[in-house]
């Protein structure tokens, strides 16, 4: 099935950017499946992992209606460089401490983001995202009880959960790197800001909750204009994970 | 009672087929599209069906077609494609010859937990399963006590979480509201 969209209006770059992210957040999450530090954190972080998976499944499908390809061939088939995520999901894994810093970044980002393309004028995403919002109230209450409880703890779970922080600070604000066609998404009322204006309410949005726990912050903005390039290590590492089984057999149905 | 709702609907559902088989000019009717669906369980919560749990959106019939759009509980559910073909499995049953069956999934009237039915609700709670309430307002479905915790807000399958019940001493699942 091919839909129609409004043509040149970045909505490629941006269903792209934002299935990328979720696709990586989930199979970084997934890594905690039999490895959490207890039961309950096993099934939550697994669950968490579904559901961003399943988020970027029905955005690759949105964007392989648009392209007349294939959602399966969008997610595995491309090279480490041509994945447009932001890299505040470039760290790895890391300890518990960073899984939860790295959450919580991204799902207040996300959140943002989200709120931002609620009621837009392209009713495939618009529809979409009402769905999704739905689902992420769950999202918050886990990495916001976690979150606070590292870091009120002291001892080395507070130590571990600052580190956290600074290591992602530069990267923190990646979500909102601004994405090529955006001024048309914006005209076109598909985005109800532009990146940059989402980004400055983002930081006045979690600046109380991070002073409130003593964590440190985001690097200064704005966000790099390369943000979701230039991968590393870690992301190359966790590709060969999630491309092994499809390049095992390709072509192979399952 | 709830299991009689269900029994009710599954028993029109064979009515309509027996008519549909007894003359093959009978129209299919939307009614009957959805008792035929009545008869598909979810997968993963094979008491209810899609029906009451409120997953069948717009059905159209037309001579050259029957028409469902499913809303996912979640986006990410993994068993809509099994819910899926089997929609599509027991539909062809009720299709008269000629007549496609379409199955669309689609987010337009996101599904909540409220669309469930007064039936799903007690066929839930008759499983074990405390049916979609705000976490505070939670009852033990074994002995219906309001002496309960959440163990976690993620359970087994996206739309559940775990709870225990502090007065019979019973762990127990409740569906999300969402």
């Amino acid at each position: 099935m091919t839909i129609a969209a409004p043509a040149g209006l970045g909505i490629e770059s941006l269903l792209r950017s934002m299935a990328d992210d979720e696709f990586v957040i989930g199979f970084s999450d997934s890594e905690w499946t039999g490895i959490a530090p207890i039961l309950e954190e096993d099934i939550a972080m697994s669950s968490l992992a579904q559901d961003e998976l399943g988020h970027a499944a029905a955005l690759y499908g949105l964007l392989a209606d648009l392209t007349g390809t294939d959602a399966d061939a969008i997610a595995y088939d491309r090279q480490p460089a041509e994945y447009r995520h932001a890299r505040l999901l470039d760290h790895g894994r890391g300890d518990w401490a960073m899984t939860i810093a790295r959450r919580f970044l991204y799902e207040t980002a996300d959140a943002v983001r989200l709120e931002a393309l609620t009621g837009g004028s392209w009713a495939p995403l618009a529809d979409l995202v009402g769905k999704l919002v739905r689902e992420e109230r769950y999202h918050r209450m886990h990495v916001d009880t976690w979150l606070s409880r590292l870091a009120r703890a002291g001892g080395e779970a507070t130590v571990r959960v600052r580190a956290a922080f600074e290591t992602l600070a530069p990267d923190a604000a990646t979500v909102f790197t601004p994405l090529p066609g955006e001024p048309a998404l914006v005209e076109a009322g598909i985005l109800a800001a532009p990146m940059r204006e989402l980004e400055a309410a983002w930081r006045a949005a979690v600046a109380p909750t991070l002073r409130g726990l003593d964590l440190p912050g985001p690097a200064r903005g704005p966000a790099a204009a390369d943000g979701r390039e230039g991968h590393g290590a870690a992301f190359e590492w966790l590709w060969g994970e999630f491309t092994m089984v499809r390049a095992s057999d390709p072509g192979a149905t399952w | 009672m709830s299991e009689g709702g269900i029994h009710v609907a599954v028993a029109r559902a064979r009515a309509g087929m027996v008519t549909g088989s007894v003359s093959a000019t009978t129209a299919v009717d939307a009614p009957a599209v959805v008792a035929a669906l009545a008869e598909v369980m979810d997968p993963e919560l094979p008491m209810v069906s899609i029906v009451d749990l409120g997953m069948v959106g717009d059905v159209a019939v037309d001579a050259a077609a029957i028409r469902v759009e499913l809303l996912p509980t979640f986006v990410g559910c993994p068993a809509l494609e099994l819910i899926r073909a089997a929609v599509i499995e027991r539909l062809a049953r009720t299709a008269d010859p000629g007549q496609s069956v379409e199955v669309v999934a689609s987010f337009t009237v996101p599904w909540s937990s409220d669309r469930i039915t007064a039936a799903g609700r007690a066929a839930l709670a008759t499983a074990g399963i405390a049916p979609p309430t705000e976490p505070a307002d939670v009852r033990c479905p074994y002995c219906g006590d309001g002496r309960v915790v959440m163990d976690s807000a993620f359970g087994p399958t996206q739309c559940r979480s775990l709870f225990y019940c502090r007065a019979c001493r019973q762990p127990f699942e409740a569906i999300k509201p969402v």
